[in-house]
């Protein structure tokens, strides 16, 4: 750790306020996008058996 | 287009909302800064520019969307797309009757409310001119975003987040045409930059709108 | 290679940048941590600024990166209001959070910085002041995406919202200007106003060597992301088509 001064407390807290907000957006972007992708193929899933999975489970 | 503008007006002022409701406001965010401030003269007649500013636009935002709701819902809106004029007149009117009912006001109700906040003496003239000039661009631009909202249930704050934004240049310029003004310094910059925004926002933006509606309108 | 405009095709879209993202995203990582590190650990400090000046290395990306999202929003919502390539308009809506999120990294920075040089939390200076007013117009622009129901009707106004948003915004940065800096030269405390050449100072090559890493790599992790992110918004509106026909059913 170079040493940063008397202003160690900004340079770290901006870094860490930074990296936080970018992790924190990939993170959520990539849940997201695998959630969509499941969701997604579910559906197209209950589209493929012509509806018959959804009357069985309804039924 | 004059028929339309009547019409208008007369709801306006007839459903007594939208004139008498604005006029009001203005005055209770008059009333209430001071008691957010502190009755400190000195202070007040130095915000006093700003917050007058301030209470004509919010004043505006909040009948924004009585521009077309009204005619939304019962459907008139869908007649007046297919009218004969061209839906950026019809929109222009629609603005030009808002700032009747509500810019207009405000503009004249200032001066007097301006004496609650100490206004300097030298700083009615520009106050009222700089309000004169700008309260067009906030009915235009208000309208844009009515337009914008049009469909939406309970779309008010989503409204006030368009807008606001929109009304940043118009707010810096005309309050500080009033402030240089009453510090003796030179006001042209903003005077022009003021009318030049509401003009061009006259201008060009009911093609926005327009285009807008159609959209909504589908 | 064919025109551009064959990734218009969302099957293509998501095939084509299925191969690209694990190539972007390793390109992000490692010219990011390449040029942080660089600019953190192995930079000398500035004589007037101190270590603050390390600042830098984040705050100007994500300054850039903040105006270069609302730039491609904007290119791209001109390309759904002519061609009506709805890949287009959701790549708008994919890259907003991301500019809002750099938009509030830049504040954020930009405050921090200049706490130490101004004593207060806060500076109505007019550079920040911009990026504030950009932030409010990334959310107003994200908020209007989720407020409408239909895809296409929600695309159309989104995408006029950002064109009169775009004048507004740039009218609203010589507004503040104006606003500011008043009768004295706004002298721009922040070395980042040095860089966009508002003073004489250049940046020594010792400092924009490694910004410039770190610049690329929040380039790529934008491009990375919208990728990412738009794959999931075409997915996501066709499982909305999809439910739609299953309700009609």
């Amino acid at each position: 750790m170079p040493d940063l001064g008397k202003y160690a407390e900004a340079v770290l807290s901006s870094y860490a306020i930074s990296l936080g907000l970018i992790v924190a957006l990939v993170v959520l972007s990539v849940l997201r996008a695998r959630k969509v992708k499941a969701q997604l193929a579910e559906v197209e899933a209950r589209g493929k058996t012509g509806g018959k999975a959804q009357e069985q489970a309804d039924g | 287009m004059i028929a339309l503008l009547m019409r208008d007006l007369k709801l306006a002022i007839r459903a007594g909302g939208g004139f008498g409701l604005g006029l009001a406001f203005f005055l209770i965010v008059v009333v209430l800064v001071p008691f957010g401030v502190g009755p400190n003269s000195g202070l007040l007649s130095k915000i006093a520019p700003g917050v007058l500013w301030l209470g004509a636009l919010l004043a505006c935002l909040l009948s924004l969307d009585r521009i077309f709701a009204l005619d939304w819902e019962d459907g008139s809106l869908d007649l007046l797309a297919t009218a004969p004029l061209p839906l950026e007149a019809i929109v222009s009117v629609k603005a030009l009757a808002h700032w009747l009912t509500t810019g207009l006001p405000l503009v004249l109700a200032a001066p007097v409310f301006a004496i609650l906040l100490n206004l300097p003496t030298a700083g009615y003239g520009p106050l009222v001119l700089s309000l004169l000039i700008g309260t067009p661009a906030l009915s235009v631009i208000g309208t844009f975003g009515a337009a914008l909202t049009v469909g939406l249930k309970r779309g008010g704050l989503l409204l006030s987040l368009l807008v606001l934004p929109l009304y940043v240049p118009t707010l810096i310029f005309g309050a500080e045409m009033a402030r240089r003004s009453i510090e003796g310094l030179n006001a042209q910059t903003s005077l022009l930059m003021l009318a030049g925004i509401t003009c061009a926002v006259i201008a060009l933006l009911p093609f926005a709108s327009a285009a807008v509606l159609r959209v909504n309108l589908r | 290679m064919s025109s551009i405009w064959e990734y218009a095709n969302p099957k293509k879209f998501i095939a084509t940048t299925d191969r690209l993202l694990p190539w972007v995203s390793a390109l992000a990582l490692g010219l990011m941590v390449l040029g942080l590190v660089w600019g953190f650990f192995f930079t000398p400090d500035d004589f007037r600024q101190g270590s603050t000046v390390k600042i830098i290395y984040i705050h100007v990306p994500s300054a850039m990166m903040a105006i270069n999202a609302w730039a491609m929003m904007l290119v791209a919502s001109l390309v759904w209001i002519v061609r009506r390539h709805h890949v287009s308009a959701l790549a708008a809506r994919a890259a907003a959070p991301i500019g809002a999120v750099m938009t509030v990294i830049a504040l954020a920075t930009g405050a921090i910085w200049g706490q130490p040089m101004w004593g207060t939390w806060w500076e109505w200076d007019p550079r920040l002041t911009s990026f504030l007013i950009l932030f409010l117009f990334y959310l107003g622009y994200i908020a209007l995406w989720s407020a409408i129901e239909d895809d296409d009707t929600a695309a159309d106004l989104t995408s006029i919202l950002c064109l009169v948003g775009s004048v507004f915004a740039l009218l609203s940065r010589y507004a503040v200007n104006f606003w500011n800096q008043g009768l004295h030269q706004g002298a721009s405390v922040l070395r980042a106003g040095a860089l966009a050449g508002d003073t004489e100072e250049r940046v020594s090559n010792i400092f924009a060597t490694p910004l410039f890493i770190s610049m690329a790599g929040f380039l790529m992790l934008f491009i990375a992301l919208v990728f990412l992110r738009t794959q999931t918004e075409i997915r996501a509106r066709r499982m909305r088509a999809l439910l739609a026909r299953e309700r009609m059913q």
